[in-house]
């Protein structure tokens, strides 16, 4: 369970938003600049919420007078353009934070990149990063997995896939996913519930299935 | 040319090399503080770190003279502590090329960790690795190309560094007569073969460390880009 209520102040605009989920697909759902980014920066401990709390099973990451350091959060987060180390190969990359070499195997098994162990990153291919940067975050084995548009560079075939496999890992994982996109089409396709966001705030909110 | 005297390489070197590890020490753990953070009054400090490129040498050697010198604010409280005494000696030579070579390591540090995805850093937070771990792990060797050419300008000026040293140390032979000086005490005395000698040696060094550098810069290039089948 997370229960999220982040307030901001953002340059142009305030953000608070509000909500709580379970092990569902959660989709921030809104234009460029309405804050999407900075609400799962809040949850991850990147960045500071002027006011409210994050409570992630029980425990709470933000409060009033409290705030977990990002590194004891437990939270998985996929960064829009992947952020895999350069200059480490992709077994190193995943094995940066893991909790134990079985798990991240298994990660490499179930993602098709076991091949790619000792590539760098600069050659593989956009779809192959993508897994990779996946693979890294659980492998860490995370209580709250964090998806900052993780599809939008990929082209038509491979974010098919991509959208599969993050459907059959969430169901196996069993963990809050939240997922940031600008993409009609990709919030109902993965969420199980749609929050509309717009300029820090939350509109509308829709759950599966939606007519 | 028979019997020539190697002290000034010996003492340049050991000069530059010194100057160089001081300047890497301070100018890398300035540069990481500064570089990714915004606040008020940066551009002032980052000015003010850079003066000594820009401004002439003597100007530089008259400050460190002001500030260093007997009755100087530096000078007495050294004297006065550490019984260390700068002007004049060996150390002012030291002390000279660590403030002419500290703006190129800056510059280059602090566009070595401006210049990759700061993302990364962020993601290796994210996996639990502490600010020691992300620094020794990420930043520092993503930073490194850049580091590293800062660390040959920084030594290259160290060698070649003339005014301050001489208004700071003044020429004393066996102790301050470095290549530069050497070069330019020589010609004074008409001792035209022997400055020759200097200068084609400060030339070569200068070359062969620029030469290098490119040539790692680009090597260094191709490993982070290159794509195999």
């Amino acid at each position: 369970m997370l229960e999220v209520s982040v307030q901001k102040q953002l340059s142009h605009f305030d953000l608070h938003i509000s909500f709580t989920t379970d092990a569902e697909i959660i989709v921030l759902f809104g234009p460029s600049g309405s804050g999407k980014t900075t609400v799962l920066d809040c949850i991850a401990g990147l960045v500071k919420p002027d006011n409210g709390f994050i409570r992630l099973q029980e425990r709470t990451l933000f409060a009033e007078k409290i705030s977990q350091p990002i590194q004891k959060r437990n939270i998985g987060y996929l960064f829009q353009d992947y952020a895999l180390f350069p200059h480490k190969t992709v077994w190193k990359n995943i094995a940066y934070g893991m909790k134990d070499s079985n798990l991240a195997r298994g990660l490499m098994q179930e993602l098709r990149i076991e091949h790619l162990r000792d590539h760098y990153p600069a050659q593989i291919s956009g779809g192959e990063k993508q897994r990779v940067a996946l693979a890294r975050a659980l492998a860490t084995a995370p209580n709250l997995l964090l998806l900052d548009e993780p599809f939008s560079a990929l082209d038509d075939s491979t974010r098919e896939k991509s959208h599969a496999e993050l459907l059959r890992l969430q169901k196996d994982w069993k963990i809050p996913v939240i997922l940031v996109t600008h993409s009609r089409e990709e919030a109902e396709k993965l969420g199980d519930r749609i929050l509309f966001v717009e300029d820090g705030k939350l509109v509308r909110e829709e759950t599966k299935n939606f007519s | 040319m028979a019997g020539i005297d190697f002290t000034p390489l010996w003492l340049s070197f050991k000069t530059a090399a010194i100057a160089t590890v001081i300047v890497f020490i301070i100018g890398v753990f300035l540069a990481r503080i500064i570089a990714r953070h915004h606040f008020f009054g940066k551009s002032v400090v980052e000015a003010f770190f850079l003066l000594p490129l820009v401004l002439p040498p003597t100007v530089v050697g008259f400050g460190l003279l002001m500030l260093f010198g007997k009755r100087g604010p530096f000078g007495t409280f050294l004297d006065k502590w550490f019984d260390m005494q700068i002007v004049f000696t060996w150390n002012a030579v030291i002390l000279a090329a660590v403030v002419v070579s500290f703006p190129l390591m800056y510059q280059s540090a602090a566009a070595a960790f401006q210049q990759f995805d700061a993302n990364v850093e962020k993601a290796a937070y994210t996996m639990g690795a502490s600010k020691w771990k992300v620094f020794w792990t990420i930043s520092f060797p993503l930073a490194w190309p850049g580091l590293l050419s800062g660390l040959v300008l920084a030594f290259a000026r160290a060698l070649g560094e003339f005014g301050a040293t001489l208004m700071l140390a003044g020429y004393i032979p066996g102790v301050t007569n470095t290549i530069p000086l050497a070069i330019y005490f020589e010609v004074e005395g008409g001792n035209t073969e022997m400055a020759s000698f200097w200068v084609g040696i400060i030339v070569v060094l200068g070359f062969s460390a620029i030469l290098w550098l490119n040539w790692w810069s680009r090597r260094n290039m191709m490993r982070h880009t290159k794509k195999t089948s």
